[in-house]
């Protein structure tokens, strides 16, 4: 019991993390139509600034709320501007161009990030050390707070640190901020008409390319946050961090339904259980989580009516798919096989409900 | 280019817009070739002419949708060549683009409030809203409603309401009768004519040449992106040419 | 057989060239990575020049027919067709385990292409993103493919000739292909998908067919690939980095260009493999310079796509074949 208490823990802590970079992803695509493959390198961006910061703030200063609240300040700033270069230049000058085209750019700027940081650039300035480009080799990232129990249940069974409490206290005041920003205020009002069409909402008289601009940097440094959090969590730090948490939140997004803030959290949250459960018990742990999705998607089809025998076909398809897949993996051994999880995920939702569980079906403009 | 013909006397008004040698082009083809055209101060003028002949090529040039490959926008007597969509708004123009673009995910009453966007006196902006369900009292029905839902007429009322709501001096009207029952038209065309008799000028785009002709001060026939007849719009409707080109008779 | 006299042709030059390079390994090694790359180059570029689809998962399937191909050859190492002298027989069980690496890309590309039922461009891409990962997860936790460590001792069959009989073939197909109703097809919907389905295109049949003819050849590449490399290991020869330096290979030539992607593919091998071999020739202190051109090709890579996106999206050729550029400026000094 106590186990399985500590993986629900641990599933929701890294989730929230997931959540934050998640709903980065899902903002960005609500205005822009475009998966900003660069956020999770923005990210990783973010968290070597915050290793900047207390690295240069020393030891001794590091641990109280005032360091690492200007430590989160300094990378979240410096990322929202690094958001803001990136869609000045990169994206905004292909904004009406085919989708196809800002794609290319994203990954693009991905791996100019992700890959130009594993140089090591450092010399020497009036005799200060400096250092421009950290290199490739990982390097640990300094306890910006101090990592104390929260909470112990039974013998030493289970923990809850209290930097868990903070990720997902962060977290979820995050995004029930956010959820305000876009459907209470007059600025999320115009993001949702940019969403829609940024033509029409020029007719509003809506600056569009400050409201993109201004999401972007407000994307751009949530991942910056949601970066030091994985920091902190993970101990350890390199260049290509961002590129499996990136994808990760991206799937998490897709799973909610790319473009909605609570299914971009839900998403992370599941995804970071599941993840968790593949670990704890190994991949037949997700089986009767398919199970129950597939058995949900099977129901609704139904209720929606139309050609029976092709509901069952399809759905006795989906069965031997998933009793081939659970025989495939009923020996794997878990903690090795967590970064599958996030991609058979998608894959699954993808073919089952392409929409994401909260999404809607939008039918496509001819 | 030849000059356009003209029939009938304008009345001579101070203007609110004047388009010089206005041309536009998309890639290798030229929507509009150099046409220039005038909106007095309270007038409502109409644009008519077949698919393709450059009326909605026009507006958006004039509301800044498109940047003009050469001429002159001047609206109160402030060259805007050129200026951006957004920032046509603040200086007293508004264009209830072609098919409507109202924001399906959002309310009737958030539809309204964007049309608002500028402006920052609530007390002003609920009056306007109100007023503008006095106009189409079946908005005031369906106010928390996602706009999505409403009928083609509904969205149609939401659009010139939308519209209005930023108190504009220039009303842009792009094909308000498209794809709509007669009776809606109608509705739609007797409120143009309510808010230009409070002193509104419009710049209508109108398919339906004869309810355009009725209503006009003054009308420009594009053809292939040159205006070729003008006039008021009472000459147009009696003009054989025009009945037969445009009203089929 | 009018159709087969190419085949004859490229045969007997192919042979000869064979021959007049037996003498330089480290040419002929050279050959054969550009050819591989020519292959994944040009296959990929029927999914995502001919078809407009977006693929990112192009390595993927080269790793499956490297490995599935590489442990046929493994196993089969020991045995011999009696009556052939060895040589003949090593290369036929060579020509076995190619095509059943292909073959089981093949079937891989068929389980990808079929999300692209549903799915249009950057979800697709995505999933063969994620289709990639899987695959390296996969090949990194199986134990009997030599896990993260790699796998190592394949016969070393690949020739040049054999590389580059497969690039002529893919080159062959890409082209009969775009001229033949079914490559109309792909590039209607690479065009307009709507429009495409509207006249009657069953565009979802023809993505899944080019997916899966696209995933063969990359297959085969793989297989090429491990059968003249010591070593394979998932990390390095198979990485997102590979797929990503297919995908600029194809849009540096211009999606839907076939010579396009050759000729990018050719370049773009040679490049970073001549600087550092420049370097090491200039003398030992600039080994570590050549590293460091090693490392700036993967950040040049993707500042390369992001200048290409902002000022020629269109590629070196766009759609078009090289021949078509030079009959049109025949056309114009005429």
């Amino acid at each position: 019991m106590y186990e399985l208490i500590q993986h629900l823990i641990n599933g929701l802590a890294s989730g929230t993390i997931y959540a934050l970079v998640a709903l980065g992803y899902t903002m960005v695509y609500g205005v822009l139509k475009l998966i900003n493959f660069a956020h999770g390198d923005v990210m990783m961006v973010g968290v070597y600034v915050g290793y900047a910061v207390a690295f240069t703030l020393g030891k001794e200063h590091l641990g109280s709320v005032w360091s690492a609240l200007l430590i989160f300040a300094v990378a979240m700033s410096a990322c929202a501007a690094l958001g803001f270069l990136i869609e000045r230049f990169a994206y905004r000058p292909l904004r009406d161009k085919p989708r196809l085209t800002a794609l290319i750019t994203a990954i693009g700027i991905s791996f100019a990030i992700s890959y130009g940081f594993q140089f090591d650039v450092h010399g020497t300035i009036g005799g200060h050390e400096l250092t421009l480009l950290p290199g490739a080799a990982a390097r640990r990232f300094p306890e910006i707070i101090r990592p104390t129990q929260w909470l112990v249940l039974g013998d030493d069974d289970v923990i809850i640190w209290n930097w868990q409490v903070i990720s997902f206290g962060i977290a979820l005041s995050l995004m029930g901020a956010l959820q305000y920003l876009v459907f209470r205020t007059r600025f999320g009002k115009a993001m949702r008409a940019v969403s829609h069409d940024h033509r029409v909402a020029a007719l509003m008289g809506i600056p569009v390319d400050t409201i993109i601009a201004f999401t972007f940097m407000l994307g751009s440094a949530l991942a910056a946050g949601a970066g030091i959090l994985y920091a902190i969590k993970d101990k350890s730090i390199q260049p290509l961090m961002g590129v499996m948490v990136g994808l990760k939140a991206f799937v998490a997004a897709v799973i909610g339904g790319i473009g909605n803030l609570p299914g971009a959290v839900v998403g992370a949250l599941l995804l970071g259980l599941c993840e968790e459960a593949v670990v704890g018990y190994g991949a037949t742990a997700l089986i009767p989580l398919l199970v129950l999705f597939l058995g949900v998607v099977a129901f609704e089809q139904w209720r929606r009516g139309g050609d029976r025998s092709k509901q069952v076909a399809v759905a006795g398809a989906q069965l031997t798919a998933l009793l081939g897949f659970g025989w495939l993996i009923r020996n794997v051994n878990g903690s090795t096989w967590r970064d599958a999880v996030a991609f058979g995920f998608l894959i699954v939702v993808l073919l089952a409900r392409p929409e994401g569980l909260f999404g809607r079906v939008q039918a496509e403009k001819v | 280019m030849s000059e356009p013909v003209t029939l009938g006397e304008r009345v001579a008004r101070e203007p609110m817009l004047v388009v010089k040698d206005l041309e536009v082009s998309y890639g290798a083809i030229k929507a509009l070739r150099g046409i220039s055209l005038t909106v007095g101060q309270g007038e409502v003028v109409a644009l008519i002419g077949a698919n393709g002949a450059g009326k909605t090529s026009t507006l958006r040039a004039v509301s800044g949708m498109v940047t003009p490959a050469k001429g002159t926008v001047t609206l109160r007597g402030e060259n805007v060549t050129g200026v951006k969509a957004h920032q046509m708004v603040p200086r007293g123009m508004a264009h209830a683009p072609e098919g409507r673009g109202i924001f399906p995910n959002l309310t009737v009453q958030e539809n309204l409030d964007l049309g608002a966007y500028l402006r920052r006196d609530t007390q002003g902006i609920a009056d306007d809203a109100k007023r503008c369900f006095s106009l189409f009292p079946r908005l005031q029905e369906r106010r928390e409603q996602l706009a999505g839902t409403l009928s083609g007429g509904e969205q149609q009322m939401l659009a010139i309401s939308r519209s209005l709501m930023s108190r504009p001096k220039l009303l842009l009207l792009d094909e308000p009768s498209l794809g709509l029952a007669p009776q809606v038209t109608q509705t739609i065309f007797r409120i143009l004519r309510e808010v230009n008799a409070e002193g509104m000028s419009i710049l209508l785009v109108e398919q339906n040449a004869h309810l355009a002709l009725e209503l006009a001060n003054w009308a420009y026939v594009l053809e292939t992106g040159d205006i070729v007849m003008q006039g008021t719009g009472k000459a147009l409707l009696a003009s054989e040419e025009i009945r037969k080109a445009y009203l089929g008779e | 057989m009018k159709s087969l006299l190419p085949v004859g042709i490229a045969m007997l030059v192919l042979g000869l060239l064979q021959l007049l390079l037996g003498g330089s390994p480290y040419v002929v090694y050279l050959s054969l990575l550009v050819g591989v790359n020519v292959i994944l180059a040009v296959s990929l570029n029927i999914v995502n020049g001919l078809t407009g689809q977006f693929s990112i998962g192009h390595a993927g399937f080269m790793a499956v027919g490297a490995y599935l191909s590489a442990a046929l050859s493994l196993t089969l190492k020991d045995y011999k067709v009696g009556f052939l002298p060895g040589a003949v027989s090593d290369q036929l069980f060579f020509i076995v385990s190619l095509l059943a690496g292909g073959t089981g890309a093949a079937l891989c590309g068929f389980l990808v292409g079929l999300p692209s039922l549903r799915l249009k461009g950057d979800y697709l891409a995505i999933v063969t993103l994620g289709f990639g990962e899987i695959i390296l997860v996969a090949l990194r936790n199986t134990e009997g493919l030599g896990g993260a460590l790699g796998l190592s001792g394949t016969p070393q069959y690949t020739s040049f000739f054999m590389v580059w009989f497969w690039v002529f073939l893919v080159v062959l197909f890409a082209r009969r292909l775009l001229a033949s109703p079914h490559g109309r097809s792909l590039v209607a919907i690479r065009e307009d998908e709507v429009a495409a389905e509207s006249m009657g295109v069953d565009t979802t049949a023809y993505k899944v067919r080019a997916f899966v003819v696209s995933s063969f050849f990359a297959g085969v590449a793989g297989a090429l690939f491990s059968h003249f490399q010591s070593i394979i290991t998932p990390g390095d020869s198979f990485s997102f980095v590979k797929s990503m330096e297919i995908v600029v290979m194809v849009v540096a030539g211009g999606l839907g260009s076939t010579t396009g992607a050759v000729i990018a593919a050719v370049v773009l091998t040679l490049l970073p493999e001549g600087m550092r071999a420049l370097f090491i020739s200039l003398g030992g202190d600039n080994a570590a310079l050549a590293q460091s051109i090693d490392q700036l090709r993967k950040p040049i890579f993707g500042l390369l796509l992001v200048l290409m996106m902002l000022t020629r999206p269109q590629g070196l050729f766009g759609t078009h074949e090289v021949w078509d550029l030079l009959k049109r400026k025949k056309g114009a000094t005429a």
